[in-house]
């Protein structure tokens, strides 16, 4: 496809909504007579609540009300996939993880609400024997029969290989750490449900709002029109949202909750801890005999999430003989959601990190091993890949960074007090696709609108459809409307699994050509434009209808002339069978230079050169973006990121940006991405796979495998703080 | 967050008398980046706040005698940036650059960062146990997560770190501070206004109830001397110290003719390594002294369960930091 936008860097088109502050964010909204909730959480992760002291919040200026277990409407529970969390607020007295909520107060003022919510005093019956973490434990958790895979006979060929590795890799819990809070507001108006949430999932969200509070699902409306990201975090609902509107039911006035960033990540999700052993069978000349991966990650006591840390290890790598197995054990934290390449993170990252350990012991650069057992079908299915170009991503990486110099010898590379460490590894995510509607407006004016049930979470998406709907009508982008993030719309997909593009993009194009056709009837119609003229010789044309003489009226002209405001399509889009002839993932490669001075402990990531095959980037400045936003957070997972739950109670100590440390401006590397553009039309006819977690994949490990080559230490627990390293 | 009742002061007497006007818990703002988000927090709880920014202390002058006098109010990046500090004690400006970032350093003042809290997580949590917060409650820190906890200056009732990397500057170049109350002006060598926790932690400094520093006045420089601040943590930025160290030798002939050592991130109050520097005094410039003296500040260090390694680490900061120092010394 020959694309005038489909394909180019486009700059955002709500850009100027940002920077001018009329983004509409949730916490954004007034409503008239909206009071203020402020959630009051436990202050133990295990135990039972016993007494409640509200008499001096209650007293407190502003104070209209505090909801608790016993003064709280009786509610539905929704089912496990459509919340975050099952366990309804206030449900009993029982505590599970340090900050569940146990009341919430409600205020004129948010001021007021937390003044008087820091005054809510608790009595507890503190339980022994909180867990704390599933790195402070041996308990083995529940093995997942529906998780496990097994091919071949890993056992035996494992036995008889004759280089093997077996270890295991520790990854500590991690937090999304998104900029904007999550946050609702809930309003009642005549037995409808309103209510504004910073949600990747309005569609979800309205469903299970619905089935708590016993209402037919039109009587809810879920509205977020911007969404200052989420990674995963809000994808489905979490109990403060229905704690607010609960608040707002049995107060008559709407309700507007913010989570302090304490409570988000207390108990607003977090990627949960993992161990994973990988057993290793190779030949001499590296040709991979056998893969074992048992993992066992978190979960809460209130919800089964279950993040799959081995669903890529089957298809990675061509080898004949791969088990894997996966348990999960209940910790008293709040409950671990998906976060940005959710399970694969994990997984990958040990599976590549036990790669690198492979190659030292075979003595055979890293790069060499993966490329002898590249997998031409996927290994898992036996299908072949729908496209796969990672052989390219490998060699271009590869090439950029400057790889061939390499000097393989632990700690040889050295500049000044720096020793140099340059490690790599593969990326992968799987390429999903799910059914979507669509509607698209052409109006008298020129316009065009397209509405979509889905959502920007601030990666472009509102960008990426004005762009598909200017590729394909011609009219300019400063002329499109885009409408998401209201559940009202047709209904569009989760912001999850790098699938809006492959998803949205063609219900758009179906809804856009359907309006159209719909434009054509009236052009051909008695007095149209074009009347009588078959429709099947008119093209679009730069916001035309033109026929085969050449003539072109607008858009807005045909609907003027006959007193028409607009014309409307209605879309769908889904997958076809694709998926029975083909595979979806993307690949790529991550190159990592990290240099560490061992006079002083300094551990920094200098460089990082990446390759990923995403298909077709429609727009090549957002899909970039996000694979550097990903490298960003690989590198906070590799070297500082770690939830901290104190081992003797399992209380949460670092629940704050200053504690919990990410990579700031100035720990940023020199980064360069670069996404060959291998259109993939197998998956849809934009032939774009999704971009916004592969990213992730790989990166931590890469980071790791160049610690190792720097320092000749191999690390097995993540973050890779610098006490782990230093020379002692 | 409590209500509290809020009142600017125009000037010194204005403060003192408002803060000691009536019972009330009373609370001096400056920037007010340490005590808002501990108000927030519910941590510190003041009943009444009394404005200083109003208050006609924001120079910075050199003295007759060669010493530098330094408004309390003078904010962390005006101090940093001021050529009178980058000349002579570019030490001091290294310092504050290496703490928190540009918004905080653009709020934080002088008096406000000797005046910081410490970030132990436990101080920061109201339902944790903590002597510092809550006298006589116990200390979650000693058995819990003590990472970024301190070796030098501890005692059983207290661990934590003084988080500032200014004083660790000024406590290697020597300072004065002028305090004002209700009985009047004083003044006080900096290394004694800051305590030990000893069985008190809640009581970190010299402060009488109501009085105020008004100025910090640093000694004359060390002639000819070179230094080094160095900051090592886990981020590269906008991030508290595990170990610093700051120095100041003034090397003659390849001997140390005058030495300052300082340590951060490692110590329950700013720390001035003296025996350390009186060690390093009269030796040569070398690696060997250097590590003596490392040895020497260390000697004492204490150790808990997550922070044993900020004993190579410190050592580490000193023997880079004397270093470079004496590089600079030589370069000048
Ligand atoms: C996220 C974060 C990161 C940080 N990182 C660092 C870092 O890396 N390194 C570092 O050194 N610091 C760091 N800081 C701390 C920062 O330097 C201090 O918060 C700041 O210096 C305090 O100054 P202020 O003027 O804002 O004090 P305020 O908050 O206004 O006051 C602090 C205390 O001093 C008292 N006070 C203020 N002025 C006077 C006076 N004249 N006389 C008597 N008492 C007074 C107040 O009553 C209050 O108790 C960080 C802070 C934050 C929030
Ligand atoms: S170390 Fe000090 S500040 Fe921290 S909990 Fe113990 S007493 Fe409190």
């Amino acid at each position: 496809m020959d694309t005038q936008v489909i394909g180019h860097r486009t700059p955002r088109v709500d850009g100027e909504f940002k920077l001018t502050g009329q983004a509409d964010y949730t916490v954004d909204w007034q409503v008239r007579d909206m009071l203020y909730g402020y959630p009051v959480s436990a202050s133990i992760a295990h135990g039972t609540l016993k007494t409640l002291h509200l008499d001096t919040a209650r007293a407190m200026p502003g104070v209209v009300d505090i909801f608790h277990h016993g003064h709280f409407p009786e509610l539905y529970r929704a089912s496990k996939n459509q919340v975050s969390e099952m366990r309804l607020p206030f449900e009993d007295e029982r505590i599970h993880y340090d900050g569940q909520y146990i009341a919430l107060v409600v205020a004129e003022s948010f001021e007021q609400a937390r003044a008087a919510a820091h005054t809510v005093q608790a009595d507890y019956h503190q339980e022994e024997g909180a867990r704390t973490s599933l790195l402070d434990t041996n308990q083995e958790g529940q093995l997942l029969e529906s998780e496990g895979v097994s091919r071949g006979d890993p056992e035996k060929a494992f036995d008889e290989a004759p280089v093997t590795i077996d270890h295991t890799y520790d990854i500590a819990a991690e937090s999304h750490m998104q900029m904007e809070m999550h946050a609702t507001l809930a309003e009642w108006r005549d037995e409808r449900l309103i209510v504004h949430e910073s949600s990747q999932g309005v569609v979800y969200q309205h469903k299970a709002m619905a089935r708590i509070f016993g209402l037919p699902e039109e009587s809810v409306e879920v509205v977020s029109h911007y969404i200052g990201s989420g990674f995963g975090n809000k994808l489905f609902m979490w109990p403060h949202a229905v704690a607010t509107a609960g608040a707002a039911q049995m107060l008559g006035r709407p309700v507007k909750t913010i989570l302090p960033r304490q409570q988000d990540m207390e108990s607003g999700g977090n990627r949960p801890a993992s161990r994973q052993r990988l057993r290793l069978g190779a030949k001499q000349d590296g040709t991979l005999l056998s893969i074992r991966h048992d993992s066992t990650t978190e979960t809460s006591f209130v919800h089964p999430y279950v993040d799959s840390l081995g669903s890529a290890t089957p298809s990675l790598y061509a080898c004949d003989n791969v088990a894997i197995s996966q348990r999960l054990l209940e910790v008293n934290h709040g409950t671990p959601c998906p976060m940005r390449a959710p399970g694969e993170t994990s997984g990958i990252h040990a599976l590549e990190t036990a790669l690198d350990e492979l190659a030292v012991e075979l003595g055979m650069d890293p790069l060499e091993l993966r490329r002898r057992n590249y997998a031409k079908n996927d290994p898992a299915s036996g299908l072949p890949w729908s496209s796969k170009y990672l052989d390219d991503c490998y060699t271009n990486a590869a090439k950029r960074f400057g790889w061939e110099k390499r000097n393989p010898t632990p700690g040889a590379m050295r500049d000044g007090d720096e020793v140099i460490g340059w490690g790599m590894a593969t990326a992968c995510w799987p390429a999903m696709r799910l059914s979507c509607s669509a509607r698209v407006e052409l109006r008298d004016d020129g316009s065009v609108m397209a509405a979509c049930g889905t959502q920007d979470i601030g990666t472009g998406t509102y960008t990426i459809v004005a762009q598909t709907v200017a590729e394909l009508s011609g009219v300019p982008l400063k002329d499109i409307e885009v409408r998401l993030g209201e559940s009202t719309l047709p209904a569009g997909p989760l912001s999850g699994g790098s699938m809006v593009t492959a998803t949205a993009l063609p219900a758009v194009a179906a809804a856009l050509r359907n309006a159209f056709d719909a434009l054509k009837e009236v052009a051909t119609g008695e007095n149209g434009a074009f009347e009588g003229c078959d429709p099947d010789n008119l093209e679009i044309e730069a916001g035309a209808l033109v026929d085969k003489q050449g003539k072109r009226v607008s858009f807005g002209e045909i609907l003027s002339q006959q007193k028409l405001g607009s014309v409307s399509g209605d879309g769908q889009a889904a997958p076809g069978d694709e998926k029975s002839q083909y595979s979806f993932r993307s690949f790529g490669a991550h190159f990592v230079e990290v240099r560490w001075d061992p006079g002083i402990s300094r551990l920094r990531v200098a460089r990082v050169v990446s390759s990923i095959d995403i298909g077709r980037a429609i727009n090549p400045s957002a899909a970039r973006n996000q694979v550097e936003g990903s490298i960003v957070m690989g590198i906070g997972m590799a070297l500082t990121e770690k939830l901290d739950y104190d081992p003797r109670d399992g209380r949460l100590i670092n629940n704050n940006y200053a504690d919990y440390i990410v990579p700031c401006h100035a720990d940023m590397p020199e980064i360069d991405v670069e996404l060959p553009d291998n259109p993939d039309y197998t998956l849809n006819e934009f032939g774009a796979r999704g971009v916004g977690e592969i990213g992730l994949t790989g990166i931590a490990a890469a980071i790791g495998n160049a610690v190792y080559h720097a320092t000749g230490k191999r690390i097995r627990e993540f973050p890779i703080t610098l006490e782990k390293v230093m020379d002692t | 967050m409590r209500s509290f009742a809020f009142s600017a002061a125009e000037n010194v007497d204005q403060a003192i008398i408002a803060c000691e006007s009536n019972n009330a818990e009373a609370s001096y703002i400056a920037g007010g980046t340490t005590l808002i988000d501990l108000v927030k927090l519910d941590v510190m709880r003041p009943e009444r706040v009394i404005d200083l920014n109003r208050l006609p202390l924001k120079e910075v002058e050199r003295l007759d005698d060669g010493r530098l006098r330094i408004g309390a109010l003078v904010s962390n990046t005006d101090l940093a940036h001021h050529p009178l500090v980058t000349e002579h004690y570019p030490l001091l400006s290294q310092a504050l650059l290496a703490g928190a970032s540009t918004q905080l350093r653009n709020m934080a003042t002088t008096a406000g960062n000797i005046m910081q809290r410490t970030r132990c997580p436990y101080f920061r949590d109201v339902a944790a146990a903590c002597n510092k917060r809550d006298p006589g409650s116990g200390c979650d820190a000693l058995g819990g997560i003590n990472r970024m906890h301190a070796l030098l200056g501890t005692s059983e009732h207290c661990i934590a770190t003084h988080p500032s990397d200014m004083c660790v500057a000024m406590a290697a170049l020597g300072a004065t501070l002028t305090l004002e109350g209700p009985n009047g002006i004083r003044e006080i060598a900096f290394g004694d206004f800051h305590r030990l926790p000893m069985d008190r932690p809640d009581l970190e400094h010299e402060l009488e109830p109501n009085e105020l520093i008004t100025h910090i006045t640093l000694d004359t420089p060390v002639v000819g001397g070179g230094s080094h601040y160095l900051k090592l943590r886990d981020r590269a930025s906008y991030e508290f110290a595990l170990a610093s160290a700051a120095v100041v030798v003034a090397v003659e002939d390849g001997v140390i003719r005058d030495a300052r050592l300082a340590l951060g991130g490692v110590a329950t109050k700013p720390w001035q390594a003296m025996e350390a520097e009186q060690a390093l005094t009269g030796q040569p410039a070398k690696t060997e002294s250097f590590e003596k003296a490392a040895e020497i500040a260390l000697a004492d260090a204490l150790p808990r369960e997550h922070n044993a390694f900020k004993v190579p680490l410190a050592r580490q900061a000193i023997l880079r930091a004397l270093e470079k120092a004496t590089q600079a010394a030589m370069n000048s």
